[in-house]
């Protein structure tokens, strides 16, 4: 399951992007992948549409690499309950 | 016809500071922030809370229910604002001079309430109609067109969209129309009411408002605080103001604009930069006359540190001396009305020969090392400023003011 969400996320950045799925690794960092302040809004966005998340500014600005993107992802898909209130 | 010295000689504002000139200096010298919990609109679905609303505000104390019914709130405020300058100023309006007098206002959306009203009717609600004054209401040039037929002005009018630098580019044209006898006198400034739900969560989006406060140029700033209201100047050549014995609060002396051809929405160094010389070029001013500069200072992290950048670029060494402030920590970020909030408050601090500070500020940064006039009012004799704004697009407007003489 935890690996399920781990594709998920990253095929979401990969057509965010428009960059071929093998080209995001979990070690990858969101700049490897030329996301821009742009692009990282637009992934945000998808990613928040497709887990029916919100996620938080201040999180989501630490965020570096792939793997940190998934854990987060994680984080507010299976603390959902709680996710709303982090505003 | 040769260039003109061009004074400022009327003021009005109507912000999150309060309902009029006064209480705005009082506001900004005091170091008192306009910001708070948003009550016009439901924000419990909305990641930030706060925002610089003006308060207290009854249409019916300032128009007629069947005028009021032609006005969204963001035309409300651009005519009260004219009013104030209007009468401020003194000016009345012969027949010719209404024709020589120009009106250029500055709007980022415009009727923005109306908009997000009207639209939720047919796409929320399946009304078969919208309001039939909705186009009206919406249109950005609605402040520029509502002061020209309140006060029979008939010259140039137009309104300037661009985002927020809006009102920085629609007083630098009125002041070169002035400047080059293109007008005799113009009514120059902005007007905006971002605070509509669906314009909110389009903020939201953006990942650039600050969930506490707006803490410019600080280390612990988390974004912009957005803001409303309106502001107007009215200017006309010096002599003119002297001869009728007009306020002059100060000269207006140079306007300078560029753009970053670069992104979107990230700010350059260099396109900020050109648009500072470009302002110091236009009005003959040599850098090290520079005193003050009331920054663009949003409160964003790339923002404060882009700025501070481009602020050293162009004044080198000289940047030490200079006293940098960001009122947009009290009246918040008023997009296409905050070149005209900052206009006024960058004019009162050369005629008052007081700073207005960076509120909210609490630890240094070192990507934005330049004197932000923290938390306190200052007491300086400037005598030249500039007011900077830089809007998402890459568009960038600078003004120069100049304080008044002390005599005559």
């Amino acid at each position: 399951m935890s690996d399920e969400l781990a594709e998920k996320v990253q095929s979401v950045i990969a057509a965010s992007k428009r960059i071929p799925r093998e080209r995001v690794s979990l070690d990858s960092t969101l700049e490897d992948l030329g996301l821009d302040s742009l692009d990282r809004l637009n992934l945000l966005f998808a990613l928040e549409n497709d887990f029916n998340i919100s996620i938080p500014d201040e999180e989501a600005k630490s965020v570096r690499t792939v793997r940190e993107m998934v854990e987060g992802v994680r984080k507010l898909v299976t603390g959902a309950s709680g996710a709303t209130s982090a505003a | 016809m040769a260039p003109r010295r061009v004074a400022v000689s009327g003021l009005g504002v109507i912000s999150a500071l309060g309902h009029d000139v006064a209480s705005f200096w009082n506001a900004l010298t005091g170091g008192r922030p306009g910001i708070g919990p948003i009550t016009s609109v439901d924000v419990s679905n909305i990641r930030f809370q706060n925002g610089a609303e003006v308060r207290d505000y009854d249409p019916a104390q300032h128009f007629e229910p069947a005028r009021a019914d032609l006005l969204d709130r963001f035309a409300q405020f651009a005519l009260i604002a004219a009013r104030q300058a209007i009468r401020d100023s003194g000016i009345v309006f012969t027949p010719e001079l209404s024709q020589r007098t120009a009106i250029v206002t500055g709007s980022s959306v415009g009727g923005q309430s109306t908009q997000d009203a009207q639209f939720l009717e047919v796409y929320g609600r399946h009304s078969p109609r919208v309001h039939p004054l909705t186009i009206p209401r919406i249109m950005p040039n609605a402040g520029a067109s509502h002061i020209s037929m309140e006060f029979g002005v008939s010259g140039p009018a137009f309104t300037v969209s661009t985002a927020c630098a809006s009102s920085n580019h629609a007083i630098g044209q009125a002041f070169w129309m002035v400047r080059d006898g293109a007008a005799e006198v113009a009514i120059a400034g902005g007007s905006e009411t971002p605070f509509s739900f669906g314009f909110l969560k389009a903020w939201e989006a953006m990942r650039v408002v600050a969930p506490d406060t707006c803490r410019p140029f600080s280390r612990d700033r988390h974004g912009l605080i957005l803001g409303e209201g309106a502001a107007m100047l009215v200017l006309e050549p010096l002599e003119r103001a002297r001869a009728r014995g007009a306020p002059v609060y100060a000269e207006i002396v140079g306007f300078g604009m560029s753009s970053d051809a670069g992104h979107i929405t990230t700010p350059s160094t260099d396109g900020p930069a050109r648009a500072m010389l470009a302002a110091l070029r236009d009005g003959d001013i040599n850098a090290e006359a520079v005193g003050y500069i009331n920054a663009h200072g949003t409160g964003t992290a790339n923002n404060d540190s882009t700025e501070t950048r481009a602020i050293r670029q162009v004044f080198g060494a000289h940047a030490e001396r200079l006293a940098v402030s960001s009122t947009k920590s009290m009246h918040g970020h008023a997009l296409g009305a905050a070149g005209a909030l900052e206009a006024v408050a960058t004019v009162l601090a050369l005629r008052h020969a007081t700073l207005p500070p960076t509120a909210n500020f609490t630890t240094p940064d070192p990507e934005c090392n330049l004197d932000v006039v923290p938390n306190q009012p200052r007491r300086a004799e400037v005598e030249y400023a500039l007011s900077n704004a830089f809007a998402f697009g890459g568009l960038n407007a600078v003004l120069a003011f100049r304080r008044p003489d002390r005599k005559g």
